[in-house]
């Protein structure tokens, strides 16, 4: 796995720069990594990315959108709001944790 | 007495009975499968029916037929599971203890679960066939459209056979191509996927195959609701797809006593460790075929390889031994893509569909991720295979675990 500077840190990350260690992740990233694709973090977006680290490390897993939505109480329709387009792949980016998997 | 209580008699309750009667000594152990319906239903089969290609009886059998000897069948709806009493109540008060579970009840497609889905248009302009009913009722629209747009369209993976989808709109474009009404309907399929399917080889190759047929596709499309007033489908992001004729995957969801019993995720899936399939929660619960929440295929393939190791680890987890058979998520699918060809598929947690030859390397018969003949008819033979080889619990002459003997690597 590459190596990258982000914020004077060393980390790890995946060919599509999702970072791949979860510990290498802290709240200062989080805000340089939002930037890079256009998110300036407010409280509603730190209220998912702080449910997606906590959910991450009891469940192993990222949680999905509806998860997200269901046990993090956070409606679907509000994730598309503060991540547009993409709110899956871009809350999970931004939370320093892995894409949450479609099965196949 | 042991008792083993299994819930659910479709795929994989059925092969687990059949391969754990024989198993575990009658003296020593009751097994009980509880399943609400009598009939059971060979779910590949519900992709043929709208196009006239299987009738529906073809695709109905009895379940008691599939049920061995020494193995007590019970037709009834599950209310709930009591994991701390070790007891399971059925809708009509029937309680039924055990000293093993194994849920088995799989996924549903969810039409309620969708805003204007199930209302006003639904099985009229807005059709499924992910149910015996739901694919007879689009055998009947089909055989009277004239054509317009033709909306093939997944609300949310995980779904149950997740190439149907594409193996319906291939079939569709060869039915239509063959009543001479090609030109008349416009195909466009809608997925919540960044493409044709879920990873990057197969995606390309599927999605290649969807541009020869000339059918749009829609990437990225999470369904917010249905206006069955305009039909339209809405997104998330305020995208907007009309359809004169929908053919909509609604969302999956196990079942929702699994939920009641507090035994399920978000979905209704019972949390297991993947490669065993026992409960996370519960020593004595097992959740086998589509009902568990492993990173696998929804398909009645993943059951089949799953249950091939399923026995061995429950005769050891019940003598209170480690489980040694470590379920690697292999699944193969046959993809029926119309004028009577076929691709096939063969794949596993790790690794992705890859093209080769199967199951036996630069030999086959079957072409991995390829178009041919052969793999049509593997896919037709498939089903005298399912009735009187998977479900009686009988080998396939097929490993159990992937193998990547035979497989190309390949860049997209």
């Amino acid at each position: 796995m590459p190596v990258t500077t982000l914020n004077g840190k060393s980390v790890h990350v995946n060919e599509e720069g999702f970072l791949t260690e979860y510990d290498e992740w802290d709240e200062s990233l989080a805000a340089v990594l939002a930037e890079q694709i256009g998110i300036q973090l407010t409280d509603a977006h730190w209220k998912v990315i702080r449910f997606l680290r906590e959910d991450f490390k009891a469940q192993g897993e990222t949680a999905t959108t509806r998860r997200v939505q269901q046990v993090g109480g956070v409606p679907v329709k509000e994730q598309f709001t503060l991540f547009p387009k993409k709110p899956g792949k871009k809350m999970s980016y931004i939370a320093g944790l892995p894409k949450p998997h479609g099965c196949v | 007495m042991k008792r083993l209580l299994v819930l659910g008699a479709g795929t994989a309750g059925t092969m687990a009975v059949n391969k754990l009667r024989p198993r575990l000594p009658r003296d020593e152990w009751t097994i009980t499968v509880v399943d609400a319906a009598q009939t059971h239903y060979y779910q590949p089969g519900y992709l043929f029916i709208p196009f006239g290609i299987y009738r529906p009886d073809e695709v109905t059998r009895p379940t008691e037929t599939y049920i061995p000897d020494g193995v007590d069948l019970v037709t009834g709806e599950i209310d709930r599971v009591f994991p701390d009493e070790n007891a399971v109540v059925l809708m009509d008060g029937t309680r039924l203890g055990y000293d093993y579970l194994v849920i088995a009840t799989g996924t549903s497609p969810r039409p309620d679960q969708t805003p204007g889905m199930d209302e006003g248009e639904w099985r009229d302009s807005v059709h499924e066939f992910y149910t015996y009913e739901g694919a007879v009722a689009l055998a009947e629209k089909l055989k009277t459209w004239q054509g317009g747009r033709l909306v093939v369209q997944i609300v949310e993976m995980p779904i149950k056979c997740p190439v149907a989808p594409l193996e319906f709109t291939f079939l569709a474009d060869a039915f239509f191509t063959e009543q001479g009404l090609r030109d008349q309907v416009e195909i466009t399929y809608v997925t919540p996927l960044e493409g044709a399917f879920t990873k990057p080889v197969s995606s390309k190759y599927l999605g290649d195959m969807l541009d020869e047929r000339k059918v749009a596709l829609e990437a990225d499309f999470m369904l917010e609701r249905i206006d069955p007033d305009t039909k339209t489908l809405v997104s998330y992001d305020e995208r907007e797809i009309g359809f004169d004729l929908l053919v909509t995957v609604p969302i999956n969801m196990g079942a929702d006593y699994v939920a009641r019993s507090g035994l399920g995720n978000e979905l209704n899936y019972v949390p297991v460790d993947k490669h065993t399939l026992l409960s996370k929660a519960h020593d004595n619960i097992f959740a086998i075929g589509d009902a568990s929440d492993i990173p696998a295929s929804k398909a009645g393939s993943v059951a089949h390889f799953s249950m091939d190791l399923f026995p061995d680890n429950f005769l050891r987890h019940v003598a209170g031994l480690e489980m040694t058979g470590k379920f690697d998520g292999h699944a193969n699918c046959f993809i029926e893509t119309g004028h009577g060809k076929g691709l096939l598929i063969d794949f596993n947690y790790e690794t992705e569909p890859l093209p080769g030859k199967y199951p036996l390397p630069g030999v086959g018969p079957f072409s991995l991720l390829k178009e041919t003949e052969m793999n049509h008819w593997g896919k037709v033979m498939f089903r005298w295979i399912y009735w009187n080889v998977l479900l009686p619990g009988k080998e396939l002459p097929v490993p159990a675990l992937m193998s990547m003997a035979g497989k190309r690597q390949e860049d997209v």
